[in-house]
């Protein structure tokens, strides 16, 4: 079997048991859309700021939660079935076949890219229908599509990375919200971060690559400026994720 | 009925000291599957396997007999390429796992002491999956068929009982069509009936001409399935042989049991005084002269020896010598 067969027999072994799994599929799926709806219930009926330009907070709603759909799909799904499958003895079994490891992980990282598409689509959909947000097309779409591919592959990297200092899989829940919930907030994800917010919340939003990744996100459906910058910050966090990932990963569980 | 060697001093330089043996590079012999000489590995300043030679042939199964943390599975996972060696050299299918583990992995099949698979694929997904490995895999039904999962061949993982998991593992580990198969400790923590059928499973390997490495530390498995046994303890092997000739088992002086007939007072050269029960045991130099003295005896007295045995060490009284004292040693 060549490698490409092999990759892609792979990610539909990956996908079939994602799916099966009724936990990862629910969360992964329901939570975006129920917090798209409570935001916009709660919060969307004012406008926001964003980059000189004012834009209905329903419709920056839908693309903060178009970003997280794909955080949620990279970085938590695969920090927290990465640890299952070490735990459980999955990964060393596999490390004991043929099967080369970078195969093993392209094929999860593809998967998270296919179902982050598919929820960025979902997202998007309901927005258009529910709220009336614009959807990207024409060259917006393009670099829209640039900054949705390079943040999947990164934040899957990066779940890979924090895999590392997960002990085991009761504790990888936690310690993945603990370090990716608070960024959220912090990211103007939730709550929309304005000109008045204080610096020191603007400057971890700068360091840290969701806000990056978001406003990438929000210049396709938003109209705000796209800035190349944003994908370059978010890849190099992936980058600096992969080196970490490679260097740290473990394929037996840590006990 | 090979007593291993262990007397022997063990240098540094042990293996350069052999000068015949293998140094895991060239092709081993045809016959030989493992080669294994004064293998050495401590985890932080505890060792765990202290010299260690060992040589198995190809189509055999194989028995690693010891107690917890006598070194098994260290042993077995640096064969495996999962851990690296402190010293000595290992050559396994003519290859050493520590530098071409790559070139290994097509030819070996393994099952883990503690392994899963995901939970939410099926029975014949998982072995499909796995066989997609490999380059030249067994066809996915027959595999199941084999560990006699037919029954759930489209089962979830989920669904499975302890034993047919563990029987998915052997599939999984044949998916590949290996030459050499590993168990380490197939069986522990299973009920009777799953034992007896996961040595069923073993026993068919055999025929289809698998070299066979299992650990385990129970000993009526190594009876019941190995062609021969070593013996670990303290990182070591202690003895080695068939299961029939382990320790001298074969060679050993017999003794002589019996209880002595109601009224009846034996002369001296068979036993002096009976224990509570009234038995008396003997120790004969030649068991077939002193056999046919006391039958003699008893048959002119009238007598009956309805409890007469001839008692040989078991395989567990060879196991229980050989690896005394060493139950503590930490893995």
């Amino acid at each position: 079997m060549s490698a490409a067969t092999l990759t892609a027999s792979q990610i539909r072994y990956v996908n079939k048991a994602f799916w099966r799994n009724p936990s990862s599929a629910f969360f992964t799926f329901a939570f975006p859309l129920m917090f798209l709806v409570i935001f916009t219930s709660l919060l969307g009926h004012g406008k926001v700021h964003l980059a000189g330009r004012v834009v209905h907070q329903s419709t920056y709603y839908v693309a903060a939660m178009a970003a997280f759909a794909v955080i949620t799909a990279c970085y938590n799904n695969i920090a927290i079935g990465v640890t299952f499958q070490r735990d459980a003895g999955i990964l060393k079994r596999i490390n004991g076949t043929p099967l080369p490891a970078a195969i093993y992980f392209i094929a999860r990282v593809v998967h998270a890219l296919l179902v982050a598409v598919l929820l960025v689509v979902i997202t998007v959909t309901f927005g258009a229908l529910v709220y009336h947000a614009d959807v990207p097309s024409g060259a917006a779409l393009l670099r829209f599509a640039a900054m949705l591919v390079v943040g999947a592959a990164s934040f899957s990297a990066l779940g890979f990375a924090i895999t590392a200092a997960i002990p085991n899989a009761e504790a990888s829940a936690a310690i993945v919200n603990a370090s990716i919930l608070p960024l959220l907030f912090l990211s103007g994800i939730f709550i929309p971060l304005g000109d008045n917010s204080p610096s020191w919340i603007l400057w971890i939003a700068r360091v840290f690559p969701v806000r990056h990744f978001a406003s990438g996100m929000q210049a396709g459906f938003l109209g705000t400026r796209f800035d190349w910058t944003d994908v370059l910050i978010v890849a190099a966090w992936g980058l600096a994720g992969l080196v970490v990932a490679i260097r740290r990963f473990k394929w037996e569980p840590r006990t | 009925m090979g007593i291993a060697d262990h007397g022997e001093p063990d240098g540094p330089n042990l293996s350069a000291s052999r000068a015949p043996s293998e140094d895991g590079d060239g092709p081993a012999p045809g016959d030989v599957a493992i080669a294994v000489r004064g293998l050495r590995k401590s985890y932080g300043g505890v060792t765990a396997v202290d010299g260690l030679d060992l040589e198995i042939r190809r189509g055999e199964i194989f028995a690693l007999l010891g107690p917890n943390g006598a070194g098994k599975t260290t042993t077995v996972e640096i064969l495996e390429g999962f851990r690296t060696r402190d010293a000595g050299s290992v050559s396994v299918l003519g290859c050493d796992p520590g530098s071409q583990r790559r070139r290994l992995k097509g030819r070996m099949g393994i099952v883990l002491q503690s392994t899963g698979v995901d939970p939410y694929l099926t029975v014949a997904e998982t072995v499909a999956m796995y066989a997609s490995y490999y380059p030249h895999p067994r066809p996915i039904d027959e595999v199941i068929d084999l560990v006699g999962l037919g029954a759930k061949h489209d089962a979830r993982v989920l669904k499975l009982s302890g034993g047919q998991q563990r029987r998915l593992d052997v599939a999984i580990a044949l998916a590949g069509d290996p030459e050499l198969l590993f168990l380490d400790e197939p069986t522990t923590g299973f009920d009777p009936s799953a034992r007896h059928e996961a040595w069923e499973v073993v026993r068919s390997l055999a025929t289809l001409g698998k070299t066979v490495v299992l650990t385990t530390h129970y000993m009526d498995e190594a009876q019941n399935l190995a062609d021969r046994v070593a013996v670990v303890a303290a990182g070591r092997i202690v003895a080695e042989g068939s299961p029939s000739s382990l320790g001298g088992r074969d060679t050993a002086i017999a003794r002589i049991r019996y209880q002595v007939p109601v009224g009846l007072h034996p002369p001296a050269q068979f036993g002096g005084e009976p224990d509570p029960d009234g038995f008396v045991e003997l120790h004969p130099a030649d068991l077939t002269a002193t056999l046919h003295e006391l039958t003699g005896w008893a048959l002119g007295h009238g007598a009956v020896l309805d409890s007469l045995q001839i008692i040989r060490p078991s395989l567990e009284d060879v196991y229980l010598d050989l690896t005394d004292g060493s139950e503590t040693r930490p893995q």
